[in-house]
């Protein structure tokens, strides 16, 4: 069965309907923005730290295999089991049989948008595993059964009110809770239980050292620790470009984390893994799933170098008014929609063209991605494959026709400047005016620039 | 499965860009012990947490029953600073922590910038114990505070502990309306007692 393809604009429409969360959305997240700019501007060597971290990550990628080899021998000498999985059906197929094998039911997972990207979680309640996410915003998303709307603030779509319905709904908490300091206090009692009864824990990893063999997952709530320190079994799954060649370059991406995803210093919690617990067994899943396939693209492999911190999402003047659910992918936003396409382009065509091509993205990319430019080669690539969605199609030949013909790009030109002077305001803002639906449409001038120029300076 | 192994690293072999050289290490400058202790005391207060001079308390007892008075279940990984009345190497389980009212642990490092203290394995007898507890108290001898991350992991030795953590603030969360709440999943508060 194909998946639809993705209507980023449509879906965006319906986001932005609702005036009130689309324009608290919008503020939240680039005050978020604000506070990642006053720390970097506090750190007087900032370029430096990103410079460092692109050309480690671009090092990294061109030694790649080498480098999970070197991570697997080290982690297996720490007494981890470490596995690799082609695709996202592997990636699931092994955590099944790691809890089969320790007659494991309840599963406490901390947050990893690589096992949304798989899937992992219907396929687990599928198979008789129950599974609770434990960081809070992916609890408030796992209550309703959503997705994530962002990768570092997965609940941002959600309003308190909202939040204390789903707890009443789900938990019998009270009805019309609000306040977010109980609401977040509900959450802890509840999720504790599920903390202290749980017989796996499954996280993600935000680095993998490759001269240690270690995992390092940074949270602020402290549930990969809990989950895991609680647990007779940790899965840990990871992408297999989140390798890092030595312990000591976490100097560099630390500092730059959690000041690009949320403006804080550090997250409360930067949790180093290196042997399991006496007593009880630690797997490491390597995870592809198109990883490959992205690194052997020139134009976009520099994709693979994100930290998944999410500062171009809270930037990016799109995401921030269309929600992340619109983009259709598990991630979404900038990055989301230079990664998405190269999964299926089919799918997500529309998602490079939610783009006003700012670069905002790739000013704040900790890793110097360049996001702005891989969103138009996307463009390009939809384009020579008869990808483009049908808006554009049309609109790009007509355009292309009128551009290519100066007599008649110069009669449309004045006959714009004609028709937007003496037509009324609602014929001119007709349906068919996308532009014009929250814009003003530009005064016309008197006269081209060229006319102007022939009678003023052709001497 | 040596198959998918094989499979996946060949790909990367076929598809993986042009070596290029990791960068020369940051240069890191000399310190001043004094303005890094007190960076590290602003940044403190900044992240929620609180910074006691032990010393000035008296000790280190003395400065936890001031910061804890109704702290009931106390286990200590410092038994000869803060006595406690939970003997730690008897829990066979960590679930048995679950009640602990307050955590006392010794830290390896403090970072300046960022107020992050180290806390590893080695130094807390179960690795629950400094996530489960309700309150969490830190002592920090106020030498081994280094300005920044860089210095952290020169000093540091990661693979040597099974376990560790660098630990900046009591547990929070903003994920319900961007709304900061202190006490997430982990302790309440941390304090830090400077040694």
């Amino acid at each position: 069965m194909r998946l639809p393809v993705i209507n980023h604009a449509r879906e965006a429409a319906r986001f932005g309907a609702d005036a009130d969360r689309a324009g608290w959305h919008d503020a939240t997240l680039w005050s978020v923005r604000e506070t990642r700019d006053r720390v970097s501007r506090a750190v007087p060597e900032w370029e430096a730290l990103r410079e460092a971290a692109s050309r480690i990550k671009e090092h990294t990628l061109g030694r790649l295999d080498e480098y999970l080899v070197e991570f697997e021998a080290n982690a297996r000498a720490n007494g981890a089991v470490v596995h690799w999985a082609r695709d996202a059906a592997e990636h699931n197929g092994i955590v099944l049989e790691i809890l089969r094998e320790r007659g494991a039911h309840r599963m406490v997972k901390s947050k990893s948008m690589l096992t949304e990207e798989c899937r992992l979680n219907p396929f687990l309640e599928e198979n008789g595993i129950e599974v609770v996410d434990t960081d809070l915003g992916e609890w408030i998303v796992q209550l309703a059964n959503e997705p994530p709307s962002h990768i570092v603030m997965p609940a941002i779509h959600v309003r308190r009110g909202e939040v204390g319905e789903r707890f009443h709904r789900r938990i019998g908490t009270a009805a019309g809770m609000t306040d977010p300091q109980e609401l977040a206090e509900a959450a802890r009692q509840h999720l504790r239980a599920r903390f202290l009864a749980a017989d796996a824990s499954l996280t993600g990893a935000n680095f993998g050292l490759a001269d240690t063999g270690g995992l390092v997952i940074c949270t602020n709530e402290g549930n990969a620790d809990l989950g895991v320190h609680l647990a007779p079994v940790h899965i840990a799954s990871i992408g297999i470009e989140k390798i890092i060649p030595r312990a000591e370059d976490l100097g560099i991406f630390l500092r730059l984390l959690a000041r690009s995803a949320t403006g804080q210093l550090c997250t409360v919690y930067s949790s180093h893994f290196h042997r399991p617990r006496p007593g009880t067994q630690m797997h490491i899943i390597l995870v592809d799933n198109g990883r490959t396939v992205q690194l052997g693209r020139e134009d976009f492999r520099a994709s693979l170098k994100c930290i998944r911190c999410g500062a171009c999402m809270n930037t990016c003047p799109v995401y921030r008014r269309s929600g992340g659910h619109s983009y259709g992918s598990t991630v979404p936003g900038p990055i989301g929609s230079i990664l998405a396409p190269g999964t299926d382009l089919e799918r997500f065509a529309a998602l490079p063209f939610a783009s006003t091509l700012c670069g905002s993205c790739a000013d704040v990319c900790p890793v110097k991605i360049d996001i702005h430019e891989q969103l138009y080669r996307w463009r390009q690539r939809a384009g020579e494959q008869g990808e483009l969605p049908s808006s554009k199609r049309w609109g790009m030949r007509v355009a292309g026709s009128v551009l290519a013909r100066p007599r008649l790009f110069r009669a449309s030109g004045a006959m714009a400047r004609w028709t937007l002077r003496l037509l009324p305001r609602r014929l001119v803002y007709n349906r068919h005016n996308v532009w014009g639906r929250s814009r003003d449409v530009p005064d016309p001038a008197r006269q081209s620039f060229r006319t102007w120029y022939l009678r003023n300076r052709r001497a | 499965m040596s198959s998918s192994r094989d499979a996946i690293l060949r790909a990367i072999r076929k598809n993986r860009p042009a070596a290029s050289p990791l960068p020369d290490p940051l240069r890191a400058n000399e310190f001043d012990a004094r303005e890094v202790q007190l960076r590290f005391a602003s940044v403190i207060k900044q992240i929620g947490a609180r910074l006691v001079d032990a010393e000035r308390a008296g000790s280190v007892e003395r400065a936890v029953q001031s910061c804890y008075p109704n702290a009931e279940r106390i286990a200590s990984a410092v038994p000869e600073q803060v006595a406690g009345n939970r003997e730690l190497r008897s829990v066979t389980d960590p679930h048995e922590l679950a009640d602990v009212d307050l955590f006392v642990c010794e830290a390896e490092l403090g970072v300046a910038e960022n107020g992050a203290v180290w806390v590893s394995e080695s130094r807390i007898v179960h690795r629950a114990a400094p996530i489960i507890a309700e309150h969490l108290a830190v002592v920090l001898d106020r030498s081994s505070i280094v300005p920044d991350m860089h210095r952290a992991y020169e000093r540091l030795r990661v693979r040597e502990d099974g376990y560790g953590v660098f630990i900046a603030g009591p547990s929070k969360t903003a994920d319900i309306e961007q709304s900061l709440v202190i006490g997430a999943h982990g302790p309440r508060s941390l304090t830090i007692m400077l040694v």
